[in-house]
């Protein structure tokens, strides 16, 4: 039992190629940079808009199937979507709002005043979304989906619209009420902090592709494709090469590194976190001579840019991050060596 | 003082805002649903009436609904029904010139409707009539109001088809503007300046109602302001 994707679309700058599949009771993420087609996604499982071909299925029913011609209605699908901006009805007040949503007219009140307590709404239903707070509209946003009864949940960046100090609240009891949905639940957003503490997998989409789902702790600690391992915020990555006795040429570093085990077909780049890399009393391997470009002090901690062998521009450049205070007795070291620890070399391959 | 005239034109008023309200609406729903090319030019042809002279129309009008022509000549036979020179004429002659009015007003409003609202109650299990009734209209309820005041304004004061389509018969087919014209015509400066005067007020009254709409519109609404992603 889960939601099955299987979704192609022509968008005209780019192909929508999506494909997934989660269980009942998964809060996955779908990670991608803005207008990769991420909520393009969304929108098809939901039937606002139409893919080319493909095949979606929710719980053993077909919601579309381009071979069998069937596209089921968004009013037949049972799929609740969360919209970005929420969608509130701006001239109905939050019971009617609610009400909106439920299927069974005989329950109407009743199912309203259920759900505007388990959503603590309580007293607001009178209330019209423009008197609201960013994190209540969105509870009435929730309220008027549970209502309806849906078997998928579909949310797109769910945050985005609320003020930073209110995220991290927004997102702690959106947690708790997401725990107690038995279906399967479609998490979209641009930002890897989300992801990391909301989901347990993610499917990385660059370009309207999508890669395998993955657990999230692997996204984190060893992306295997070059767009995840940007989206998990690595900011050192160079162009790789393989060289005959199984090290890796780092084109953009102007050095050969030795990862001490097998590389992956297709290598294309490597890359290293900055906060992995160590600072170094002289040559070694995995070992390179830099030179000190700038100093940010961060609160807590430094990220020193430097330039390495390979150049001064762009990729060349590495970013090391250092806990505070470790920076003065280094400050005068001209070159700077640094190690990229072998067991922290990310190696890369161009597409999932 | 014969009110004859204020009646009339009220009349007329009254009825064809009431045709245009809703030909209007419905145009502009479906209007603004079709293929680009289509829709300019459907656009073109349903707003026409807004820059055509009166008189133009009142031409058109004629070829259609006089006694000899196509229609004018199928009302007479199957319901002996003459559609000029009688005062429901000058219906269609106002419902025609007004109607860009409520077309265009009601098919700006839509095309200002955030879709999602709509997307959001399908997902929600609504049907599409419901979504038009319950959603769409009261959230365009400003512009389309606005509209059919603007209609209603404009199908007051429709002079030059009506005069073409519906003449002037006192007691008959007289409305305030072709009332004024006559009375100037015939000299009686006296009698025109009171349905001027009465005209000016109505008008007033109607330029009032839209202003106030317009104010009530533009009452500042909550909206929480966007947060880009946290830096790590």
């Amino acid at each position: 039992m889960g939601l099955f994707v299987d979704i192609h679309k022509d968008l005209g700058a780019f192909q929508l190629n999506v494909s997934f599949e989660t269980d009942s009771g998964q809060l996955t993420g779908l990670l991608g940079a803005s207008g990769c087609g991420k909520s393009m996604t969304l929108r098809c499982i939901a039937g606002i808009e139409k893919p080319d071909r493909g095949r979606i299925v929710l719980d053993g029913r077909v919601l579309f199937d381009s071979g069998q011609r069937i596209n089921l209605p968004p009013q037949k699908r049972r799929v609740g979507y969360l919209f970005q901006n929420y969608a509130l009805f701006p001239h109905m007040t939050v019971a009617q709002n609610i009400a909106v949503g439920v299927r069974d007219k005989k329950a109407r009140q009743e199912t309203v005043a259920r759900l505007a307590r388990t959503l603590y709404l309580e007293g607001q239903e009178g209330k019209y979304p423009r008197q609201l707070s960013g994190g209540q509209q969105q509870r009435v946003a929730l309220a008027r989906i549970l209502a309806s009864e849906p078997e998928v949940l579909l949310l797109d960046e769910p945050f985005s619209a609320l003020d930073s100090y209110l995220k991290w609240q927004v997102e702690l009891e959106l947690a708790d009420l997401l725990a107690s949905f038995s279906g399967p639940v479609l998490f979209v957003t641009h930002n890897r902090d989300e992801v990391q503490r909301l989901c347990r997998q993610v499917c990385v989409l660059d370009q309207g592709k999508s890669q395998a789902v993955l657990p999230v702790n692997e996204l984190f600690e060893a992306p295997r494709t070059l767009s995840a391992c940007l989206l998990s915020g690595c900011k050192n990555i160079s162009r790789a090469k393989p060289t005959p006795d199984g090290k890796v040429e780092a084109l953009d570093w102007g050095m050969t590194l030795d990862p001490k085990r097998p590389l992956p077909e297709g290598l294309s780049h490597i890359g290293v976190r900055a906060h992995y890399i160590r600072p170094v009393d002289g040559p070694g391997p995995n070992r390179l001579p830099c030179r000190v470009e700038r100093v940010v002090e961060n609160v807590f901690s430094t990220v020193v840019m430097l330039s390495t062998p390979g150049g001064d521009q762009g990729f060349s450049r590495l970013r090391m991050e250092l806990e505070k205070g470790r920076w003065p007795e280094l400050a005068g070291r001209d070159p700077l060596w640094l190690e990229l620890p072998a067991g922290d070399l990310l190696l890369l391959t161009k597409d999932g | 003082m014969d009110w004859y005239p204020l009646f009339n034109s009220l009349r007329i008023a009254v009825i064809s805002t009431f045709l245009i309200f809703f030909l209007g609406i419905f145009a502009a729903y479906y209007v603004a649903k079709l293929p680009r090319l289509v829709k300019g030019v459907l656009d073109v042809v349903l707003t026409l009436p807004l820059v055509l002279p009166p008189t133009v129309l009142g031409y058109f009008l004629l070829r259609l609904l006089g006694p000899k022509r196509v229609l004018g000549l199928w009302f007479l036979e199957v319901f002996d029904l003459r559609l000029t020179m009688v005062w429901y004429a000058a219906i269609f002659a106002s419902a025609v010139v007004a109607f860009p009015l409520m077309y265009r007003t009601a098919r700006g409003a839509f095309e200002s409707f955030d879709i999602t609202l709509a997307h959001a109650a399908r997902t929600l299990g609504r049907s599409n009539t419901w979504i038009f009734w319950r959603v769409m209209l009261p959230c365009c309820k400003q512009g389309i109001i606005a509209g059919t005041v603007l209609a209603f304004a404009r199908a007051l004061g429709e002079y030059g088809a009506t005069s073409m389509i519906a003449g002037y018969t006192p007691g008959k087919t007289a409305t305030i503007s072709t009332t004024v014209y006559q009375l100037w015509r015939t000299g009686d400066d006296a009698g025109a300046v009171r349905w001027v005067l009465v005209n000016l007020a109505i008008s007033a009254v109607v330029l009032l109602c839209v202003n106030m709409l317009e104010k009530k519109d533009r009452r500042p609404r909550r909206k929480a302001a966007p947060v880009s992603g946290e830096v790590a």
